[in-house]
């Protein structure tokens, strides 16, 4: 195994949320596609159904923060400082899939955009936007 | 607007106990009031998103505050249907203390016909010292489009 995917698999493990939440992750070279299988405790619309927006947004972070410990590594997690999470179609009862985007990584703050689609790739359901403040990792 | 307190606090009932997600974070209503409410998630070690802290993870954090926007919201608009978020802004000031409860407060403070605005923050001791704020808009159901 890759050390980036080495640090993928730890942070998914190590974070009792991701677990709570389903999710998985897979990298491909240098990209990692995170995966979010449906389940029936995510649904936050019986009616439609519809994943709950709050777990979409949780997805985006997480796989904001993902991202960032692979490409980012440190021995802490990072700390989101803000984030803006745009709702373009229900998440449905199906496979949420993501990717991020490090738009730009500064010494202390990451900017990061990350993406969510289900069945088709150019129809997006979400979109995060957020900045993250980079852990010092004390052995580097 | 809602004129029976009953109708809103039913509905707050059935997001708390019938909403899937809300009833696997074991979300609880605090508070109802018009264009307001509040809900608390209590902490639970499968929520944790920093195991050095054992601090409850952002994304519970970003559901509660999406779920009691929206109970705000129904409050005041009476819209028997679920609203829809448009968008969701939240700031994280500081982490939750650990292994404590997280309190989300909404405030629906402008409805238009098809717009809701809301602020929130959330907070574990105290709502002076909040944890996270939020700003947020809604399409109500009849703005719907496809």
């Amino acid at each position: 195994m890759s050390d980036q995917a080495q640090r993928l698999t730890d942070f998914l493990q190590r974070v009792p949320y991701v677990r709570f939440l389903g999710m998985r992750a897979e990298l491909a070279g240098d990209e990692m596609t995170a995966i979010l299988p449906y389940a029936p405790h995510l649904v936050g619309n019986v009616l439609l159904p519809a994943l709950h927006g709050g777990v979409l947004g949780a997805f985006l972070e997480m796989t904001a923060l993902a991202q960032l410990s692979v490409f980012q590594p440190s021995e802490r997690v990072h700390k989101t400082i803000d984030v803006t999470i745009e709702y373009l179609r229900p998440g449905r009862s199906v496979t949420t899939y993501a990717r991020a985007d490090l738009r730009k990584v500064g010494r202390r703050i990451a900017n990061v955009h990350v993406e969510a689609w289900q069945e088709q790739r150019d129809r997006p359901v979400a979109a995060l936007r957020g900045h993250f403040m980079l852990s010092k990792d004390p052995a580097a | 607007m809602t004129d029976d307190p009953g109708l809103a606090s039913e509905y707050a009932e059935h997001m708390i106990r019938e909403v899937p997600q809300a009833a696997a974070l074991g979300i609880e209503l605090v508070s109802l009031g018009p264009s307001r409410g509040a809900m608390r998630v209590p902490w639970r070690e499968d929520l944790v998103g920093d195991p050095d802290t054992g601090v409850i993870a952002g994304g519970v954090v970003t559901t509660v505050l999406d779920h009691v926007c929206g109970l705000s919201v129904r409050s005041l608009s009476g819209d028997p249907f679920p609203t829809a978020t448009l968008d969701l802004r939240i700031d994280y000031m500081r982490p939750a203390a650990p292994r404590s409860d997280v309190i989300a407060e909404a405030h629906c403070y402008k409805l238009t016909r098809t717009i809701a605005f809301v602020r929130a923050t959330a907070y574990d001791t105290d709502p002076d010292d909040p944890i996270a704020t939020a700003q947020a808009a809604f399409v109500l159901h009849e703005g719907m489009g496809s």
